[in-house]
């Protein structure tokens, strides 16, 4: 929104203040500034004259040559706009002097010379577009300087809308003029209001089906209207705050409407003979003074003249009965509709007005009388024809309910942790407009309407209205007295830490981060379908709307993307999959580790066995303790139907170790090999931490006894292992592989047994025992020593 | 007998002039000096000696011994040395330049801001806590003080999901867990990922991090949070950070602020990082709403507290000079495998 400081002063005496520094405050104190800009800067020497002679350029049909007189002198100027007359006053822009496009020099135009130029508003920097010589509207010797006669320079400054989303005060300029007037401790002059002075007996008949979506209906006739253009003056103001002149009735409304916050409308009063407020009971269109064809749902409150609708409350008027030139007699509503309304219908219409923005803030709808008031004084001040020919309508269905708070000074200490005086208090709230009676220590204050339709309910809202005026910069800052206590990080966030640290520092993993839902289009291309899931309603693009239950293809598209980088890279990811929905109907969510390894240089085999063993390291980090597999059919499609197995550490089965099925294999990439592990971290977390054990190493001795044993395709370690743990053999301390040789139908296994005691040097034959006993175990199975 | 000796004596010299490897000489050592070799086959000569000459020749044999082991250390220890300067000579010059495969991995740069800032918020006594993506209303809205009708709630900038849940859209939708898990006083933060629903460009992404922080206790005021911010802000920028608050309006504070605070690259001059206005717009913050309190099972009456958000992302963005918001979602190696710092 933009503030022009001209108008502010109206309102409050700044005249000794700094104005730059002003503005400032009101960024500390207020609302964010978000650009200042000096208008009027780049104009200097223009001038009121008089165009006294008009004859046509000879070799040009656009041209004019003038004879202008500037009250000292009469000047000859060469002149292209079309509205040219003699006796028409014009401001003249003399040599040495400046516009928005520069300098004014001598210039020689087609031959002839000219002594300067006579300007349109758009040259002046007042308005847009080049429709002409601008009017001069006021009687002023010539040769005064225009910047004289109007308000040309001026001070705009942008504030941003979204810091004003809830000070529904601030949407007009005498709210803004209230906050200087808090900050410098002037006072706020009183608006300039009309009186409605009318003995007839004309009412407009107001009333409404929507008693929810109607706070307040004002409205009244005027009539004997004859002018159609406001003010330049007025136009100059519209102008800067971003609006562009119209006609009389409609600047008039706009003026008001940025003055005071509050929309009007002026309906040509021929068109109005009953005002209803209400719903559509079914769709229908309707066309807007824009011109353009709008579908009006049931759900959009509308105005109607009896049961003609004639404008989207709130939003925008209809063409019917929009104000044209011959307009005299004009129905000015000036209302209060509910916020949430509007908004939706403006945001289901595609159409923010300015109006719809300031009713979206929810405004005080005792503003509705002020604006007919003024909207009289300005009307009847500019074309004294006009009169009000109506009683005041004044339908007031909803009213706030007046809020008064109470509390004392420790109130305000304890929140503030500062010492700000009594005095202080009462003086800033005071010219704030709240109601404030300090009695034996306790402020009962009451707070204005503009602020109490939601902006200000409770105590600590008038914390912030003493804190902000007495400025956070001049805070005296101090650290709390809060009780020292030993925090300790919760333990999901270590073992993340852990399990991050292991992958990247000790496996050189890459740490990546996925969105939360399938990417259909990079599925499609893994040939990965998107499986059944939780889905999110309103997500722009459909394909991406299912919340996806496995980190795995998220990470396999990834490594699609990735295959450029490196012939062999990990990456990982510790994230959120849903899997379904809990018995409560919520998501089942699932803090989950996912892995994947890839390469071109290994084999899939030897790429699974390092997933395996980081798997094991990262198990034995965290838990201390291995965890187990076992082959599983696949879950999803894209596991591959051998070698997908499940992981358990210490009896909690949380994740899945697999390769790719061929099919998405060979879509990924055929010449490479893919290895993926995805870890339920909710459930690996519930599996129990084993004590870190210690064990006094032996002082005797150990004897170190290799078995090679040979098994065929269907065996499996995991057997071989249990022949010995079976036996449960005393002295056997350690079991280690030191040899894997596999020439793809058996595998031929060196396994390292040490045995030892606490007590004594073992003897061979005890050794050689145990062995036999081994070897008989593994026998049994079909295991075989290698010859 | 002692011509004998004589001879053996120039023989010896003659093959040790000849010698010019350890493995030449190990074998004139096991020729002459070995227990079967030519000086001991002299000394068992020395028995056809007549007795009177025994002596003698004793003598001059044991000076040939002498002699021979003498000669063969020095000679084996001039080869060796040789031997070291020839592998010396013959050995490769290695090329420190020549690049080495480090097999680093790397961590997201989320990951390490949020490491860096935790480290902080923990030196300060604050327990880091966890929070889930998927909330309700109830969390992220209603008991955050955010009215049925407010435009945050609106399908536009909410995901919602088919269930009635939705994606968190910020933080402090965990606001109301951490006050019901611990009751006050409490200190504590929360990053967590947020989701928005909007369309992503170089500055916007639907997908980011956050971090929330709350602190209540007995009697928290303005003054200790602008005091708290100032110190926390100084360290997470690991200089003397000057901060200024202005009203911003979130409805589960009261007074809310936005704090800016002094360019850090230009220090208040002006620069195209902050726009020329010497200022950023760093955090949202401000005294917990006591309807927020209240919700949280908190006494208003006992407790007080604030709450402030940082965005995490926009802090690894300005940290690393990240310029595109969408590489730290993209997955790409290129980008994130530079991340490899601790």
């Amino acid at each position: 929104m933009f503030v022009s400081m001209n108008w502010i002063k109206e309102y409050v005496d700044l005249s000794n203040e700094n104005i730059e520094e002003l503005i400032h405050r009101f960024t500390l104190s207020t609302a964010e500034v978000e650009d200042i800009i000096y208008k009027g800067a780049d104009v200097r020497g223009v001038i009121i004259a008089q165009i006294k002679e008009v004859e046509n350029h000879p070799n040009s049909k656009k041209l004019h040559l003038l004879k202008v007189d500037t009250g000292s002198e009469i000047l000859d100027i060469v002149c292209g706009a079309p509205n040219v007359e003699v006796g028409q006053k014009v401001a003249l822009a003399t040599v040495g002097g400046r516009v928005c496009a520069g300098e004014i020099g001598k210039a020689t135009i087609a031959g002839y010379d000219s002594y300067g130029m006579c300007c349109g508003a758009d040259e002046l920097g007042i308005g847009e577009g080049h429709t002409g010589l601008m009017p001069i509207d006021v009687d002023a010797p010539l040769g005064t300087d225009i910047k004289d006669v109007y308000p040309i320079d001026d001070i705009i400054f942008e504030v941003d809308n979204k810091s004003l989303t809830n000070r529904p005060d601030l949407w007009g300029h005498y709210g803004i003029a209230r906050e200087f007037a808090a900050l410098t401790g002037k006072e706020l002059k009183p608006l300039d209001l009309g009186e409605i002075i009318y003995s007839g007996d004309k009412t407009i008949p107001v009333s409404t089906t929507r008693e929810d979506l109607l706070y307040r209906y004002s409205c009244l006739e005027m009539s004997g209207i004859s002018k159609n253009r406001s003010p330049l003056a007025m136009q100059i103001r519209l102008f800067y705050c971003g609006m562009r002149g119209i006609n009389l009735l409609a600047d008039l409304s706009n003026y008001i409407m940025l003055e005071l916050g509050q929309p009007t409308h002026a309906f040509d009063a021929r068109k109005i003979d009953a005002i209803k407020v209400g719903t559509p009971s079914e769709a229908f269109n309707f066309k807007t003074l824009d011109d353009v064809e709008r579908e009006i749902t049931d759900n959009t409150l509308m105005i109607y003249n009896d049961d003609t609708p004639v404008a989207i409350a709130g939003i925008m008027g209809g063409l019917d009965s929009e104000i044209i030139d011959e307009t005299s007699s004009v129905v000015l509503e000036s209302a209060n509709f509910d916020g949430v309304c509007v908004r939706k219908s403006s945001s289901r219409l595609g159409l923010r007005t300015d109006a719809s923005m300031r009713y979206e803030k929810i405004l005080d709808p005792e503003l509705t009388l002020t604006a007919i008031k003024r909207f009289i004084k300005l009307l009847t001040s500019i074309d004294d024809g006009a009169y009000v020919s109506s009683n005041l309508s004044d339908l007031y269905v909803q009213k706030y309910p007046e809020i008064t708070l109470s509390f004392d000074k420790k109130y305000v200490d304890r929140y503030t942790g500062i010492d700000i005086s009594e005095d202080r208090i009462v003086s800033t709230l005071t010219l704030l407009g709240f109601g404030v009676k300090l009695d034996n220590g306790v402020f009962t204050v009451t707070v204005p309407s503009w602020r109490a339709t939601k902006d200000v309910t409770i105590k600590a809202d008038i914390i912030e209205e003493i804190t902000r005026v007495y400025g956070y910069d001049n805070f005296d800052i101090s650290s709390t007295k809060s009780l020292l206590k030993p925090v300790r990080r919760s333990v999901n966030k270590d073992e993340d830490a852990s399990i991050k640290n292991i992958l990247v520092q000790r496996f050189g993993l890459h740490e990546v981060h996925s969105y939360i839902w399938c990417d259909g289009k990079k599925y499609k291309k893994l040939g990965i379908e998107v499986e059944n899931n939780v889905r999110i309603l309103n997500i722009p693009t459909p394909e991406n709307g299912t919340v996806r239950n496995s980190m795995v293809p998220t990470m396999l598209s990834f490594v699609y993307e990735n295959k450029g980088y490196a012939d062999t890279f990990g990456i990982f990811e510790i994230a959120r999959v849903v899997k379904g929905l809990k018995e409560n109907g919520e998501c089942n969510e699932r803090r989950t580790l996912c892995y994947t390894l890839y390469s071109k240089r290994v084999s899939e085999k030897e790429l699974y066995m390092k997933a395996l063993s980081m798997l094991r390291t990262l198990c034995t980090e965290v838990k201390h303790s291995e965890p187990t597999f076992a082959k599983i059919a696949p879950i999803h499609a894209y596991q591959h139907p051998k070698n997908t197995a499940s992981i358990t550490v210490n009896g909690v089965e949380c994740g899945v170790i697999n390769t790719l099925h061929p099919t998405v294999l060979g879509k990924l990439d055929k010449n490479a090999a893919v290895a993926c592990v995805e870890i339920d971290l909710d459930d690996l977390y519930t599996a129990t931490v084993d004590p870190l054990s210690y064990k006094e190493p032996s002082k005797f001795p150990g004897i170190d006894y290799d078995l090679s044993i040979v098994m065929g395709a269907g065996n499996r370690f995991s057997d071989a292992e249990s022949a010995w743990t079976k036996l449960d053999l005393e002295n056997l301390t350690d079991v280690i592989v030191t040899d894997i040789y596999d020439n793809g139908e058996t595998k031929s296994i060196t396994v390292r047994f040490t045995f030892s005691s606490d007590e004594r040097t073992l003897s061979m034959d005890e050794v050689q025992a145990s062995v036999d006993k081994i070897v008989a175990e593994l026998n049994a199975i079909g295991i075989e020593l290698r010859s | 007998m002692l011509e004998n000796a004589n001879a053996l004596k120039a023989q010896f010299e003659e093959a040790l002039s000849k010698v010019t490897t350890t493995a030449e000489i190990d074998a004139l050592r096991i020729e002459y000096a070995g227990k079967k070799g030519l000086v001991s086959s002299l000394m068992n000569d020395l028995k056809n000696v007549p007795n009177d000459k025994k002596k003698e020749a004793g003598m001059v044999i044991n000076q040939v011994k002498q002699f021979v082991e003498e000669q063969l250390k020095l000679k084996t220890e001039e080869l060796i040395k040789l031997e070291e300067q020839r592998k010396i000579d013959e050995a490769e010059s290695y090329d420190e330049s020549l690049p080495t495969d480090l097999g680093l991995g790397s961590y997201h740069p989320i990951t390490l801001i949020q490491r860096e800032v935790e480290d902080i918020f923990s030196s300060m006594g604050f327990i880091v806590e966890d929070y889930s993506e998927i909330v309700d209303d109830y969390h992220c809205f209603e008991a955050l003080n955010i009215p049925k009708h407010h435009p945050a709630r609106d399908m536009q900038d909410t995901y919602y999901l088919d269930n009635g849940q939705l994606l968190k859209t910020h933080t402090s939708a965990a606001q109301n867990y951490i006050m019901r898990k611990y009751g006050a006083p409490v200190r504590a933060i929360f990053p967590g990922r947020c989701f928005r629903n909007e369309s992503t460009d170089a500055c916007h992404e639907n997908t980011f991090f956050q971090l929330e922080g709350i602190m209540i206790d007995e009697d928290i005021s303005i003054s200790n949070l602008i005091y708290f911010m100032k110190t926390m802000l100084s360290e997470v920028f690991k200089q003397d950070i000057t901060v200024r608050l202005r009203p911003g309006f979130f409805p589960f504070v009261e007074p809310g602020f936005e704090l800016d605070i002094q360019c850090t690259i230009c220090h208040g001059e002006g620069c195209p990082s902050c726009k020329n206005s010497g200022w950023l717009e760093l955090c949202p913050c401000g005294m917990i709403h006591p309807n927020v309190l209240t919700y949280g099972g908190i006494d208003t009456e006992k407790y007080t507290g604030f709450a402030f958000g940082l965005g995490l992302t926009r802090l690894a963005m300005m940290k690393y000079g990240i310029k595109d918001i969408r590489m730290l979602n993209s997955g790409s190696l290129k980008a994130l495998s530079q991340f490899t710092d601790k």
